[in-house]
Formats: structure tokens, C-alpha cells, sequence
């Protein structure tokens, strides 16, 4: 597929006509109160809202073709393999990789980093090698590394961030040494809404022959991601943060790498053929989905990826720019509010602390008000020790808030100060 | 807006902005970290125990309004106890904050965090300075957790 096809003629007409209240009927969770207020569902970075075709999507496969997939000859398991399969070509088209092999079925980012880090890295990385990370890395790009490297002998190296969480690039650079093996980036950072510059970082990692694997866990909903043009090796997304089900995933990976590396999994569905002398791996993707997978949310990950592509990347990334820009107006013009992550390039995200206010009680308030934000450290710990806070409050936004929801979290923000301030 | 009036008396937010015995202690005898590691609550409880008293208690750390005045307002109403009071103490506490108490008087002031009852989320901000407590009490060393 190329670059032209996968975004749809239809998304230009609905660029400039992004309907959001039409988008909210299809989200049957967000019309509801809670403690008697609309709710104003801002925790879009921990997970999304799913649309009616995504639960009528998992309900039908239930109802009429639950089944398991590539291996009866009858009538359902046929229906069944061919609706998962479609998911992957349209994972495929919707990360423009070059082939459908290139698309494994995970669970999310994080089993799809612990892929590549077992598989790929277990295989590459040893004794005195390095993996290069960047200071704004969301737990599940942090730990997966830490543990090959302490099994390997390995070095896990940070490039740094500035005072706006801006990734320091010139550092990154320097950082990619002889001994890095691989590194492994946020493509936008959940804690700060940094977009990071993916294709110029995996084109200096390449200049030194070093695989990349980009974390797309908050950047696949909210920006159009085209693989082949980032040229990065490995790109991890999660189908519940894309408006799809829990529990599915995608890992893509360069043919030639995913063919190299060996299996992650052992079971059934990953083999050719197996004796107890020797077992003959599947080819891709095969190889890397052992065991029955998820088929059900499989198939509700599908109805997500069409109803993303149905409204197009290209608007949803401007409409989110909008009330992200208006929220961040709103927000910082409030006295004793300082926002955490004011990079000049950022998403979807708004973090952001109070004067002598523990996040924990601004959740706590602004919960009472029907407003659902994150409150902690964004299972990003070592963000919060840069910025020498123990936790943010944050907002973050989807493709159906509204100015007007912002407008909410501006009063919700006035009631925490009356209350506790 | 009354529950929440209810949870953020002016007690409790008057202890959170200026907690009492938040120091170090140099002679502490025992020395408990409790944390949460949801939210990123974190504080260390001093004891100096005598004869089986808590002659001096004191804390330090960061944590939100509710967790932070518990710890100010525990340590207040411990010195002097013995052992056996705090350990009794708390259990009335926890029934009150679980919603589990009948506004036991002998809690005195500490019966202020009977809203918390209503929001069950934060239970463990209200308790986490106290099941520090009780580690140190039980002469326990490691870190406690509330997950």
C-alpha cells in the first residue's frame, strides 16, 4: 500500500468539517453523569472510550462466527481467520508497512517491547553493549531493556530532556556509540506530550548501522504514522489507547529483522512442524503468536483502525491540536498552574501541577465535578524525578472532547483552588 | 460539595499545609518508610520508644492533603501512648475511615477523617502513615507498601 492510499480521499472533505458532537454519539460511555455532572472523559492517554462499531464489532464475532482460527476446515473457523486476517491487512495499511507478515499480534506496547527485547535483544546484546532510551520513556520502554541488561552485562544508556521536556538531540546522538546495539523511543511521551522527531533520531541511529524500535503507544491515536517513511526497524502500539478493545496489540517489525530473530513464545500456531527431536518454526507472523490469540478483540481492533481511518488521522490530529492549544491557554492563564511538558512540538497531553496542592486531591475534586483525569507519576517515575515532582495532575485529550469539556476542567481547576487553596 | 467539604475539613487542610513533628529524628529508635506506589505518597515515620511508650513520634515525606495531615494528626495523638493504645488506635481508625465505625469518641480529633469513608480510593492516603506506623511499632525495617 502506499502513502496515497492509505489515507482516504473521504478524510480531506471531513478535514475542515470535523463534526465532534456527531464523533460523541458514537461513544455510547460518554453520555453519562458521575456524581450528578456530565462526564468530561479527559484520561485518553491511560485509555480511550470505545465507539459503538468497535462493541458491536466484538458482540457480532461472539454471536455468529466464534471460532478458532487457522487451522478447522469448517464453516466458522473459515469466517473467523478471515476476519482476524483482515485485521492484520489493515494494520498494515494503517502503519503503511510493505507487507501484512510485518504486522504481529500482540497484546500492546508493552508485551510487544518485551518482544523485542527478549528476541531481538536477548540475540544482539551482550556483555558491555549498550541500549540507548531517552529520559521520557513511559515504564514499559524502561524495564524491558533493564532486564536484558542485567541479564546481558549490558549498559542501559538515557539521552537527556530539557526544562520543556524536549529531547536534547544533539545528546541522542552522541550517545549512539559503537557498543549501542539497539534504541528504543517514545514517539510522543505520555507524561509530557512531546512529539519526539522519530525519523531524524532512527535516520542518526542508522547512520551507525543501530536498529530502532519507536514506542507508538500514544502517538498511533493521535498522529498519521507511516513506518516506511520513519524507516524505523520496530513500532509498538496498543488497540485500547486507538479507541479499540484491551488486550490487543500490534509489534510491527522490518520483514528481514522479524525473519532473523528468534521465536518469543513457543506453542501451537508458531510451529510448522514439531517431533520431540526438533520443532520447525512457522514462517511470519506466525512465528511470533503462539497459543489461541485474542480473536475476539482482534476483530474489535479492526472496527477501531476503520473507524480512525473512516475520520482520518489527518483531522483528528488537528482537531486534538485545537483543544489542546485552547486547554493550554486556559490552563496556564490560571494563577498557581504550571504545566509540566511545554515542548513546541506535543500532543494530546496536559500535565500539569498545582502551588502547594497534591495531585492526588485535585483528582479527588475534580472527580466530584464529573472530570476524569490521571493523577500519580504516569508510570513514568523517572519524568517526574527531571522535574523533581512527585506527580502531576493530567488531562489528556481524544478525538471527541470538546472546547466545552475544557471549559469544564477550567471550573474543575477554580474548585480545587476554592476548596483547597 | 458537601462530601467533599466533608473529606477536606479545615482541620485536615490546616494540618496538611503545616504538619506538626515534621522532622527527622536523629535518636529515633525505630525508623519505618511507608509509600504508595500508585500515586507516589511517600513518608518515613520516626519513633523514639521507652518502657514500651512512644516517648517522641515524627515524620517526614510528601503526600497529598489527606495523607499528610493523618500522619500530622497521628503523631500528635500518639506521644505518650503505649504500644497496645497505638495499635488499638488504629484499628478504630481504619473502622472509621472504612466506613466500618461508630464515631468512636475515644479518637478524638482524628475522628475529622470520617469523610474518607465516602471515598473509598482514599483509604490509603488516610491509613498509610499509620500501617508505617504499626511496621515500626512490630520492629519491622522494611519498606512498607499499601499495594
Amino acid at each position: 500500500m502506499s502513502t496515497a492510499t492509505k489515507i482516504p480521499h473521504a478524510a480531506a472533505a471531513t478535514a475542515t468539517a470535523f463534526d465532534v458532537e456527531k464523533v460523541r454519539r458514537d461513544f455510547p460511555v460518554l453520555h453519562q453523569k458521575v456524581h450528578g455532572k456530565p462526564l468530561v472523559y479527559l484520561d485518553n492517554a491511560a485509555t480511550t472510550q470505545k465507539p459503538l462499531s468497535v462493541i458491536e464489532a466484538i458482540e457480532y464475532y461472539y454471536r455468529h462466527d466464534n471460532s478458532n482460527i487457522h487451522r478447522g476446515v469448517h464453516a466458522l473457523s473459515e469466517r473467523a481467520t478471515a476476519d482476524y486476517e483482515k485485521v492484520r491487512a489493515a494494520a498494515q495499511r494503517f502503519l503503511n508497512a510493505r507487507d501484512a507478515k510485518e504486522i504481529i499480534f500482540v497484546r500492546g506496547t508493552t508485551e510487544a517491547i518485551n518482544l523485542v527485547a527478549q528476541s531481538y535483544g536477548r540475540k544482539h546484546v551482550g556483555p558491555g553493549d549498550e541500549v540507548l532510551i531517552t529520559a521520557m520513556e513511559h515504564h514499559s520502554n524502561i524495564v524491558p531493556w533493564q532486564m536484558l541488561c542485567d541479564e546481558k552485562g549490558a549498559r542501559l544508556r538515557v539521552a537527556p530532556i530539557n526544562d520543556r521536556g524536549e529531547l536534547l538531540l544533539d545528546e541522542f546522538e552522541k550517545l549512539l556509540g559503537p557498543k549501542t546495539r539497539i534504541a528504543a523511543v517514545s514517539h510522543l511521551s505520555n507524561a509530557l506530550g512531546t512529539i519526539n522527531p522519530v525519523r531524524e533520531m532512527t535516520r542518526m541511529a542508522h547512520a551507525r548501522n543501530i536498529p530502532v524500535l519507536v514506542d507508538g503507544a500514544q502517538a498511533a491515536p493521535r498522529l498519521p504514522v507511516d513506518v516506511q517513511a520513519l524507516d524505523c526497524d520496530f513500532y509498538a502500539m496498543s488497540g485500547h489507547k486507538m479507541y479499540g478493545p484491551t488486550g490487543i496489540g500490534v509489534l510491527y517489525g522490518k520483514a528481514e529483522l522479524l525473519e532473523a530473530m528468534p521465536p518469543y513464545q513457543g506453542g501451537g500456531d508458531m510451529i510448522a512442524s514439531v517431533t520431540f527431536e526438533k520443532t520447525v518454526y512457522n514462517k511470519l507472523p506466525y512465528k511470533f503468536e503462539a497459543g489461541t490469540p485474542n480473536i475476539a478483540d482482534t476483530i474489535g481492533f479492526g472496527a477501531a483502525l476503520a473507524y480512525l481511518e473512516t475520520l482520518g488521522l489527518e483531522a483528528i490530529e488537528r482537531h486534538e491540536h485545537d483543544v489542546l492549544s485552547y486547554a493550554t491557554r486556559a490552563i496556564e492563564a490560571i494563577p498557581g498552574v504550571t504545566i509540566v511538558g511545554t515542548a513546541s512540538e506535543k500532543s494530546g497531553v496536559l500535565s500539569f501541577t498545582m502551588d502547594g496542592i497534591h495531585p492526588h486531591d485535585i483528582g479527588t475534586i475534580l472527580d466530584r465535578e464529573g472530570i476524569a483525569v490521571r493523577t500519580g507519576h504516569h508510570c513514568a517515575q523517572p519524568v517526574m524525578q527531571r522535574f523533581g515532582i512527585p506527580a502531576t495532575a493530567r488531562a489528556s485529550f481524544g478525538l471527541y472532547n470538546t472546547r466545552e469539556e475544557v471549559d469544564a476542567l477550567v471550573a474543575g481547576i477554580h474548585k480545587v483552588i476554592e476548596v483547597l487553596g | 460539595m458537601s462530601e467533599l467539604r466533608e473529606l477536606y475539613q479545615e482541620v485536615i487542610l490546616e494540618h496538611s499545609k503545616h504538619p506538626r513533628n515534621f522532622r527527622e529524628m536523629a535518636t529515633a529508635s525505630r525508623k519505618v518508610e511507608g509509600f504508595n506506589p500508585l500515586c507516589g505518597d511517600h513518608f518515613t515515620i520516626y519513633l523514639d520508644l521507652k518502657d514500651g511508650a512512644i516517648n517522641d513520634i515524627s515524620f517526614q515525606g510528601a503526600g497529598c492533603a489527606i495523607s499528610k495531615a493523618s500522619a500530622s494528626m497521628m503523631t500528635q495523638t500518639l506521644k505518650g501512648k503505649s504500644a497496645s493504645e497505638a495499635e488499638a488506635m488504629f484499628s478504630k481508625f481504619h473502622d472509621l475511615v472504612t466506613g466500618h465505625g461508630r464515631g468512636e469518641e475515644s479518637l478524638g480529633k482524628l475522628a475529622v477523617f470520617s469523610g474518607v469513608s465516602e471515598f473509598p480510593l482514599r483509604v490509603k492516603c488516610a491509613t498509610l502513615a499509620w500501617h508505617a506506623l504499626r511496621a515500626a511499632l512490630e520492629g519491622k525495617e522494611e519498606a512498607v507498601s499499601t499495594e
